[in-house]
């Protein structure tokens, strides 16, 4: 049997109740906030500032930053949806054939002398459709994203290689009209497709971080069970996301497409890699609940200039990879060094 | 008949072939009341609980609010009827802020869906005050990966508490919580009785629970075996009763 014992003494809740404490003002909760994309930003600068001092002749130079915005703007589209679906726990590989199959959707309606604008809306919704068939598969048949979407990946590939008959469409017509200015024209050599793509990029960063999407993004990546407690619709949610993937997509294909002029069967497949590369390398860690869109920003941007930073240093091409592989990896190696210490 | 603030009749529940509830009939009353369910483990009061909070649908069974027969009973719905609940695992989401835990899954939103967060955050400092939390540390922006479990489970009950329930829901609200910790809890449900809010808990800790209670009800392997008030019974003819359940059920050898 339990011994008598004294009751403790009742905290007094009618009592004025002590002050919490204040929010953190100014720089210190600055950096607090924004630990992921400072941290991002110190790997880029880090890299900027070597490639500098081994190829100045290049990296200060304007013109090489005209060469690197005109393919900026795709991978900063896709990753800054990207994060979106990363932090809700998932992880989706088929970009890459949607970037693929948008473009198509774009070139062969513009062939067939549809308005470019309206092509561009169907290229946004064959995205957005392919986007939403991911997320079914993921949140209704129960399947991995890692693998169903690979899956997808292949079988979108597949599905352009049969539709076209491994033929391109050439999108030349279609130069200097007012609709290619609008989206991949220069304004006194500025290319105008990274205006799209860093405004693609700011609502993405809004909807992140202000936007009840957002916030319920956070939530169900960080606790799917607490999520689905607290009312929220887990499934909706991540189906949402893989929809933004898809539209975005959408977006970065008719892009790529105008910018190369040419659709091709092989379209979005090189982007695979260097844009999930630009998703982790911009801070954003791989087990959800958090990230940032600003930062995946700058990862891409990291990973853009990787490549030409590794040729105005003088090493030789062949060891593109290898540089590409270890500045991930340390990219990777100091964010976890930055990440905060929590109590388990 | 008084009108019941709720009523479960003939609820039944299985995972595969366990059965989890056998014929459950549960009511609260109109009047504001505690109540406190105990049991063994594996007797079914965690998912009574469930059942009651819609997170679990019955198998069979109905459900009444106000003596009207709600079908379809999910967590949207009793939320609607008022019911709030604070799970076991407390709900938390750790990684990000207080105040997001607070507003979680019914943000307070503005121009196109965005978030009033400066709202969200006064509003969260005021309840986390009112339950006693008094850190100097912590604002509303900290997250609450940074809190102590006491302080998580405060989180989560300043949340409950926002949205003037009328039925509080406390899944084992003690375990792992000092006894301090334990007491401000307890504290917390009979302020929130005195203020019109009925409250059912889980407790393993029987003289907590009589402490606190007026009503009791003790499970056993899915079924309801005993109903009994405060005043028909003290700590010691309990503790009696769950032993004499435990060992009736217990197989020949």
């Amino acid at each position: 049997m339990m011994t008598p014992r004294a009751k403790p003494q009742r905290p007094d809740l009618t009592a004025p109740p002590a002050k919490m404490g204040e929010p953190r003002q100014g720089i210190v909760a600055f950096i607090d906030k924004n630990r992921r994309a400072l941290s991002a930003l110190l790997v880029f600068a880090a890299m900027m500032l070597v490639f500098i001092i081994l190829g100045p002749s290049t990296f200060l130079n304007p013109l090489i930053y005209m060469a690197i915005f005109r393919t900026l703007p795709i991978p900063i589209i896709l990753t800054s949806s990207l994060v979106f679906v990363i932090v809700e726990g998932e992880i989706d590989l088929s970009f890459g054939s949607i970037v693929g199959l948008t473009t198509w959707a774009f070139a062969a309606t513009a062939v067939a002398g549809w308005n470019p604008f309206f092509s561009m809306v169907f290229a946004l919704v064959v995205g957005g459709c392919t986007g939403f068939l991911n997320g079914v598969i993921v949140t209704r048949l129960g399947l991995s994203s890692l693998v169903s979407t690979l899956g997808m990946s292949f079988l979108l590939r597949g599905l352009i290689h049969v539709g076209t008959q491994g033929n391109g469409i050439s999108l030349t017509f279609l130069n200097d009209t007012p609709f290619y200015n609008a989206s991949v024209g220069s304004v006194w050599g500025f290319p105008v497709h990274m205006i799209w793509g860093l405004a693609f990029a700011a609502v993405a960063m809004l909807l992140f971080n202000y936007h009840r999407f957002g916030v319920h993004i956070c939530c169900v990546g960080d606790n799917p069970q607490s999520s689905r407690e607290m009312g929220i619709n887990v499934a909706g949610v991540k189906t949402l996301a893989f929809i933004y993937v898809g539209i975005a997509s959408g977006m970065a294909g008719v892009l790529s497409g105008l910018n190369n002029q040419m659709f091709y069967p092989g379209s979005g497949e090189d982007l695979l890699m260097p844009v999930l590369a630009a998703t982790f390398v911009g801070g954003t860690p791989t087990w959800g609940g958090v990230g940032t869109v600003v930062g995946a920003v700058i990862g891409a941007c990291s990973v853009g200039v990787i490549e030409a930073g590794i040729v105005a240093a003088g090493v030789s091409h062949l060891y593109k990879n290898f540089f590409y592989g270890l500045i991930i990896i340390l990219a990777v190696g100091g964010h976890r060094l930055n990440e905060p210490q929590y109590r388990i | 008949m008084e009108t019941r603030f709720l009523e479960l009749k003939n609820i039944t529940k299985s995972f595969g072939k366990v059965s989890a509830l056998d014929r459950v009939n549960f009511f609260i009353k109109g009047e504001p009341e505690i109540v406190a369910l105990i049991g063994d483990n594996g007797a079914g009061k965690s998912t009574l609980i469930k059942i009651i909070s819609g997170v679990l649908q019955p198998d069979s069974g109905e459900i009444y609010v106000k003596d009207e027969k709600v079908d379809h009973w999910s967590v949207v719905k009793a939320r609607a009827a008022r019911i709030e609940t604070v799970y076991q695992d407390r709900a938390l989401v750790v990684q990000q802020t207080i105040a997001r835990n607070i507003f979680m899954g019914r943000e307070k939103t503005g121009f196109l869906g965005f978030v009033r967060g400066r709202e969200q955050s006064v509003e969260s400092d005021r309840l986390m005050r009112t339950i006693g939390f008094t850190s100097q540390v912590f604002s509303s922006d900290s997250v609450v990966a940074k809190l102590s479990g006491g302080e998580r489970g405060g989180v989560a009950i300043a949340r409950a508490m926002y949205f003037d329930a009328d039925l509080l829901i406390l899944d084992e609200p003690t375990t792992a919580l000092s006894l301090t910790e334990s007491e401000k809890v307890f504290d917390f449900v009979r302020k929130a009785k005195e203020g019109g809010t009925s409250c059912i808990f889980i407790s393993h800790n029987i003289y907590h629970a009589y402490d606190v209670a007026e009503r009791f009800i003790i499970l056993d392997r899915g079924r309801v075996v005993r109903e009994i008030d405060k005043e028909h019974t003290t700590a010691e003819q309990l503790v009696r009763d769950l032993q004499e359940i435990a060992h009736s059920g217990r197989r020949p050898a």
